[in-house]
């Protein structure tokens, strides 16, 4: 990380927090990587049990949920994050490597805000990142009556 | 039945009640004795309690009492018939029956003659024949309270008859009483016999009658109107048949003779048999029979009927016995009517042909027919041993003309007649080659049917299996495509995680992520980026290929505006058309209306058709038009290049799976070659089609034709 000066003097003090939730190591440890690079705060999950407790502890400002997952799969911890109001807010983007048809139907209907397929470069889900998290930082400018400040 | 009782005397007839009489009177010769008998016989027959006889003895001229019944001290009564001033006597003289009621004064009684009855009321009754020229000579008195009829007349006739022998033969010598005991006899006879017999003199007048004869011709004035009429028309017609020609003629004759019955009226014939007697003393009288042939004419008409009867059956049997030979001659199998000796006693046409020896017969012919004569006969023979009404049989006969075999059925019945007696056996012979040739035929027939149905039913099996074997092939193809596109769809997943971190690294690596990278470097690293995207595209389209076999890529239909999708198509390949030097244009009406179809597959064709063109075009131009016709209803989307083109044999070939033209290791063209096998399958999809109008080495245009009805 040593590499990486301007992002991590920048930004370090709002670098959004994100939680990867994704069970293959070797694509979590690349997305931890390029999103650190990019900016990002990253905390990291297995599966989808472990990622509801992160959610809580971590308070994250995004949540990228790969949907294939053992113990407890995306879509269902999609739901449990939707179903409680200390994480209900929390923009969920779903990642997976199945691109049959249905599968981003069943990902919105559980929750997920946004859907992504895999393979995805780092630098396109980046882009997906902050347009989600815009999108939500706007709502929420709405809803509150003033403009937050604009993340990235 | 004629009654004698006219005031009611029930149960008696004529012949019994007169027959007792009869015999009473025949078994005795004594006066009183046969007096008493005919008293008695009153009395049971008429029911008079009390009776007296009286007879004048010959030579006498009083009427002494000679039978007594019921009456006492009667034995002293008598009546001189000389005391003309007694009413009794001169009844008796003018043989009139009188009745003496009881006195109903002192004066009356006075003028009553002394009787034994005193004051009881009495009929007096004459003795004596009616219509004879005799003497009086007795008479009966019988206590009744009314004159008495019934059969008193005839009594007083047979009772007087009697008494008169009996008192001639007392007064006549031995050789005359002989001769009256003869003449008693004699009427005795005579009114036994049943005929009616008569004796008249030449005047035709009655003499002697017996009791049948008197029956018919004779009649008291008390009797009834009819019968006295019938009685003399009895006698005009006898009279008439006496005095005919032929009678004086022959001497005897024998005529038939019509008379009435006096009874009841009906009508008698009889046959007259007369005979003229010669009697010196009295003159010559006619003596004539009549013998009732009522019955016997009856008879003879009967018979007379029988017989015409018999001949008009006869007549009739023989119209049927030739109507039946006409019939068995036309039938047309063979009958022959065999005796009970068995004996042929009749055949018809048929039947001679197959055991009559033809005249001009060859040898062989002659033992034919001696054959078939022999085992007919055999058959004939075990007919008339065997109990049986009835037998069919077979027999195996030749054909008297071919002499080929002839197998008969044989239908024998013995005829019998009402006695029971056999009288002949009829057969019948059917020809049954053409039943057994039938039956043959059948049977071929039968068995190539049903070897027919045997194969139908193989065949049918058979089809039935391969239908059976093509279904569960069918069913495994299916799963086995479907466990195909299910193993595509997890292998391009499987690809794409491994995939997903080398093009991820490889991105960051050359975005300067591990630190700044230049030279040979970058460009080796980039060589592994393309090739990795490359390796994706493949994966991506191999997974649209499944998805459309497995029926998992849904149409989502939508109206959009065809030329925006125009504009995004061509923003998307901008850097490959900037790289390219070609001149592009889109030639789309901006007004046209909007599209009903699935956008996102529309575009992945107008993608894939465009690159297409930009890949195989190194100089000159495409355009991309848009061409509604509302004529066909459809669209036409053409992607128009001037590249290298395709050769007419080669443009089927380029939609199959994993095709380029150019199939060498080192082609100069990138791509998967699955391209336009799926944009095909796409606009399958959405009921269009692909077309492609190329020239090798001058351009393609490649046409996606989509339907415009769709509106839902």
């Amino acid at each position: 990380m040593s590499n990486k000066p301007d992002h991590e003097t920048e930004t370090k003090p709002d670098r959004p927090r994100v939680l990867l939730v994704d069970d293959y190591p070797d694509a979590r440890e690349m997305y931890t990587e390029y999103l650190e690079f990019s900016g990002f705060e990253v905390v990291e999950a297995e599966n989808g049990m472990e990622a509801l407790q992160r959610a809580v502890d971590a308070a994250p400002d995004i949540i990228l949920m790969d949907l294939s997952l053992p113990v407890m799969d995306g879509w269902e911890a999609t739901r449990r994050l939707k179903a409680d109001s200390r994480t209900a807010t929390i923009p969920v983007v779903a990642l997976t490597g199945h691109a049959l048809a249905g599968i981003s139907e069943g990902a919105k209907k559980a929750g997920c805000d946004a859907f992504v397929t895999k393979p995805c470069l780092p630098e396109d889900l980046v882009k997906e990142i902050r347009r989600v998290l815009d999108s939500t930082a706007n709502k929420k400018a709405r809803r509150s009556g003033k403009y937050a400040k604009t993340i990235g | 039945m004629a009654r004698l009782g006219v005031d009611g005397e029930p149960g008696l007839t004529d012949s019994a009640v007169r027959l007792r009489l009869l015999e009473a009177l025949v078994s005795r010769a004594d006066l009183a004795e046969c007096a008493q008998a005919g008293l008695q016989w009153l009395h049971e027959t008429l029911g008079i309690p009390r009776s007296l006889c009286l007879v004048r003895p010959v030579a006498d001229p009083s009427l002494m009492v000679v039978g007594a019944y019921g009456v006492k001290g009667a034995a002293s009564f008598s009546l001189s018939l000389d005391d003309w001033n007694n009413p009794l006597v001169t009844a008796i003289v003018e043989r009139r029956p009188m009745f003496f009621a009881a006195p109903h004064s002192p004066a009356d009684r006075k003028r009553r003659p002394a009787t034994p009855f005193e004051d009881a009321p009495f009929h007096l009754q004459p003795l004596g024949l009616t219509g004879f020229s005799q003497e009086p000579f007795g008479a009966l008195m019988l206590a009744a309270d009314a004159p008495v009829r019934a059969n008193l007349q005839w009594f007083s006739t047979v009772l007087g008859q009697k008494l008169d022998q009996i008192l001639r033969q007392d007064a006549l010598s031995e050789g005359d009483r002989r001769q009256g005991r003869e003449r008693g006899l004699l009427y005795s006879i005579i009114n036994a016999v049943s005929d009616p017999i008569l004796l008249t003199d030449t005047e035709g007048r009655l003499l002697i009658a017996n009791s049948r004869a008197l029956m018919l011709f004779t009649a008291t004035e008390e009797e009834s109107e009819g019968r006295r009429s019938a009685v003399s028309m009895n006698n005009m017609l006898l009279s008439s048949a006496l005095s005919s020609k032929a009678m004086e003629e022959t001497g005897a004759a024998r005529r038939e003779l019509l008379l009435v019955n006096p009874i009841d009226g009906s009508d008698l014939v009889f046959e007259l048999l007369s005979t003229i007697t010669e009697d010196p003393r009295h003159g010559s009288g006619v003596v004539s029979i009549l013998r009732n042939v009522t019955d016997l004419r009856r008879a003879s008409e009967e018979i007379e009927e029988n017989y015409r009867k018999m001949r008009m059956a006869e007549a009739q049997a023989r119209a049927e016995s030739d109507r039946l030979n006409l019939i068995i001659d036309s039938v047309a199998d063979p009958i022959v009517v065999t005796d009970a000796a068995g004996a042929t006693s009749l055949m018809n046409d048929p039947a001679e042909r197959l055991f009559t020896i033809p005249r001009n017969a060859s040898a062989i012919e002659q033992r034919w027919v001696q054959a078939n004569d022999a085992h007919f006969s055999s058959f004939i023979a075990g007919m008339l041993v065997s109990a049986d009404r009835r037998r069919v049989g077979e027999i195996g006969l030749l054909d008297a003309r071919t002499g080929e075999p002839m197998p008969v059925e044989a239908i024998a019945g013995k005829i019998l007649s009402d006695h029971g007696e056999l009288t002949a056996v009829v057969t019948i012979l059917h020809d049954r080659r053409e039943a057994l040739e039938k039956t043959r035929l059948y049977e071929q027939l039968k068995q190539a049917s049903d070897e027919l149905e045997r194969k139908i039913q193989a065949a049918t099996a058979d089809i039935a299996q391969q239908n059976e074997l093509l279904r569960r092939q069918a069913i495994e193809l299916e799963q086995a495509s479907a466990l195909k596109s299910q193993f595509l769809a997890n292998m391009s997943h499987e690809f794409r995680t491994p995939l997903n971190a080398m093009l991820g690294y490889t991105s960051m690596l050359l975005q300067g992520v591990a630190g700044p990278v230049d030279g040979p470097i970058k460009r080796q690293l980039s060589r592994i980026e393309s090739n990795g995207r490359h390796l994706l595209t493949i994966i991506n389209e191999i997974l649209d290929i499944s998805r459309i076999e497995a029926g998992r890529m849904p149409l989502q239909m939508s109206r959009f505006n065809v030329p925006e999708l125009v504009g995004e198509v061509k923003a998307e390949l901008e850097p490959i058309i900037l790289r390219s030097k070609l001149s592009i244009t889109v030639d789309v009406p901006k007004d046209m209306s909007p599209l009903w179809s699935d956008r996102q597959k529309v575009k992945q064709i107008l993608l894939n058709l465009l690159s297409n063109a930009l890949k195989f075009t190194h100089q000159g131009s495409v355009t991309v038009s848009a061409r509604p016709n509302p004529r066909e209803r459809v669209l036409e989307l053409a992607v128009t290049d001037t590249g290298i083109g395709v050769a007419l044999v080669d443009q089927e070939k380029i939609f199959e799976d994993f095709r380029q033209l150019d199939n060498t290791p080192t082609r100069p063209y990138g791509g998967t070659g699955l391209g336009l096998s799926i944009c095909r399958r796409l606009a399958q999809m959405l009921d269009g089609r692909i077309s492609v109008r190329s020239e090798l080495g001058k351009g393609s245009t490649f046409s996606l034709i989509l339907p415009t009805k769709g509106r839902k």
